[in-house]
């Protein structure tokens, strides 16, 4: 009998401590696979950021730097400019990406640094217990917003990947989301296509990938997944937003 | 014969680290000691190094966080609002046992202050500055030889106990010109670093954090990092002594104004005085023994510093009933450096009272 489907040879053969319907288990499976598409494991260097992705060196079966909060692309510029062989990504929340580490990301992003970041993007802070993150959605009520995010006083939500598509330091910037099967091969295409831009040494890589966070959104998995498609991509449209030719 | 320099403080440290296989620089622009990124910026790109002029304090503190995980000697300067910045990185970098020299050419505050020689870091720089309380060796020189020689001990250090170490310096020590004698990197043997991140390449993963929530964990954690401190204090105390055999009066200074208390302890001396300077070289660790000793002898110690009185009180703890001790202090700022004859002053009344 021919094995069709296999967990990757990057990700270890343990349980996630990820909540139900927690859409952190399929975004790690799906780095991993493209790392096993380079064949790059042995030389990856991963840099774990805080939030519920922090435990990654528990899953992923690479070495792993862990950074002070925000400081995840300052610290794999660190890793990558003295190990330039070195395959190196972050993986990063939406508090710790778009709101304390504002000026590492788009500093890294912007000198071009040949890494690649992943950001989960579920429009909360997931481990603190559900405050108001950077990405929440006008109106959206969270355990800080609990009126709902005010426009007048809190701001917009930050478009990231939009963002990073202006800088000149960046390769390829795209969004997806993970909430049906369609979604999850074209994320597996894109996080693929990202990854490969580092693996050709072509510079800076950024996806950013629409999550769900059912215990904080106070909602069953089911309407968490539902909540991607029906409120987060109509203002997080998904989509490569730059993708620098050869 | 070796070459004879005439360089400043801040040159000096560069090139120290340099010589010490030092290839990763991270730093931001702030006065006094830009001319170190300067000067990076210049020698390491022909040496196949890398120099960043990081987005922040931040980013340049955590830029030597990820190259040093990767093993490689990585170092970043500033001065005291920046080293303020840098205080969560240097916390991250005690906690996870991770090498790296920071270069502090501090200056007055508090909160923007001056740029003028001074001392009040002393307190941020030595007891631990960040937090989780821990410690980091901490080198203070007071010559441009020093700064050279001392950068270079600060990554053998570094190596050694896995752990940050800060060179403390000021304006004075920074901006001044004075020959150096570029020595060879000493030879010291260190140990290899498995620990360090390469991409497993087959092997065993490697993980550099310091989170650790595992019942139990983050306590042993801790006594392995008190232990470590232990160690230090019995085999890394460095201090200077001038003129203490028959001294009655000591007088204890570091850094910069130890310079001017060398001065004035001559001048003392040719009054007929019987007056000796200490001056401690490591601050932490402390050379509490050394001083005890020194103290103890002459039954009274004189601590001379750029601020209101911090080193005073690792002096008092060092010195307990065994030396009287007196302190004179002047904080930072333009126009608040002690002349030698102001302290030869100080030392007489204190000579005077000993006498008495």
């Amino acid at each position: 009998m021919q094995q069709v489907f296999k967990r990757p040879q990057s990700l270890k053969d343990v349980q996630t401590h990820f909540c139900p319907g927690c859409h952190h288990g399929t975004i790690h499976r799906l780095v991993a696979d493209a790392m096993d598409l380079y064949g790059v494991q042995d030389r990856t260097i991963g840099v774990a950021s805080v939030g519920c992705s922090v435990f990654l060196y528990g899953y992923f079966d690479i070495d792993v730097v862990e950074a002070p909060h925000g400081r995840a692309p300052a610290v794999a510029t660190g890793v990558k400019r003295a190990r330039p062989d070195s395959f190196v990504f972050t993986y990063q929340g939406d508090g710790d990406l778009a709101a304390i580490g504002t000026a590492e990301i788009i500093h890294a992003a912007n000198r071009g640094e040949d890494i690649t970041v992943v950001f989960v993007n579920n429009t909360t802070y997931g481990m603190t217990g559900g405050q108001m993150a950077p990405t929440t959605l006008v109106g959206q009520k969270t355990s800080t917003s609990p009126y709902g995010r005010d426009k007048s006083k809190d701001g917009s939500p930050i478009k990231m990947a939009e963002l990073m598509a202006q800088l000149g330091g960046v390769a390829y910037s795209a969004r997806v989301a993970v909430d049906s099967p369609k979604h999850v091969l074209e994320a597996k295409k894109v996080m693929r296509e990202a990854f490969g831009y580092q693996a050709q040494g072509k510079g800076f890589s950024f996806v950013e990938v629409l999550s769900a966070c059912p215990t904080n959104w106070g909602m069953n998995p089911l309407k968490a997944n539902a909540r991607i498609g029906e409120e987060m991509i109509p203002y997080f449209p998904l989509g490569v937003f730059k993708k620098e030719e050869a | 014969m070796s070459k004879r320099l005439f360089v400043k403080g801040n040159e000096a440290a560069a090139m120290g680290a340099v010589e010490a296989g030092c290839r990763y620089y991270f730093g931001y622009p702030i006065t006094p000691q830009s001319d170190i990124p300067e000067y990076l910026s210049r020698e390491l790109p022909p040496l196949n190094g890398e120099f960043i002029q990081a987005e922040s304090e931040i980013g340049a503190i955590n830029m030597l966080l990820g190259a040093s995980a990767t093993g490689a000697r990585a170092m970043t300067s500033s001065s005291s609002p920046g080293i303020s910045l840098k205080q969560e990185g240097i916390s991250y970098m005690a906690g996870a046992e991770l090498p790296g020299v920071i270069i502090n050419i501090s200056r007055s505050g508090p909160g923007l202050g001056g740029i003028d020689a001074s001392q009040s870091d002393y307190f941020q720089c030595v007891k631990g500055g960040g937090h989780g309380g821990y410690h980091i060796p901490v080198l203070a020189p007071n010559s441009v030889q020093e700064m050279y020689d001392l950068t270079m001990h600060a990554f053998d250090l570094a190596d050694l106990y896995r752990t940050p170490v800060m060179l403390l310096g000021d304006s004075v020590i920074g901006q001044m010109k004075e020959a150096l004698i570029p020595n060879p990197r000493p030879v010291r043997e260190l140990p290899a670093k498995g620990w360090a991140v390469r991409g497993k390449s087959g092997a065993e993963q490697r993980v550099v954090k310091s989170l650790f929530l595992g019942d139990g964990e983050l306590e042993a954690h801790n006594w392995h990092l008190h232990a470590k401190y232990q160690v230090m204090k019995e085999k890394e105390c460095i201090s200077e002594e001038y003129e203490t055999a028959d001294a009655r009066l000591i007088v204890a200074g570091f850094g910069s104004v130890s310079r001017i208390a060398h001065t004035a302890v001559t001048m003392a001396r040719a009054e007929g005085m019987k007056v000796g300077l200490f001056r401690p070289v490591t601050l932490f660790p402390f050379p509490e023994k050394a001083l005890a000793q020194a103290a103890a002898r002459a039954g009274k110690v004189l601590v001379v510093e750029l601020n209101t009185g911090q080193m005073v009180e690792d002096v008092r703890l060092s010195v307990g009933a065994a030396a009287q001790v007196s302190f004179y202090g002047r904080p930072p700022g333009a126009g608040s450096l002690p002349s030698p004859e102001e302290l030869l002053e100080v030392i007489r009344k204190n000579y005077e009272e000993t006498a008495r």
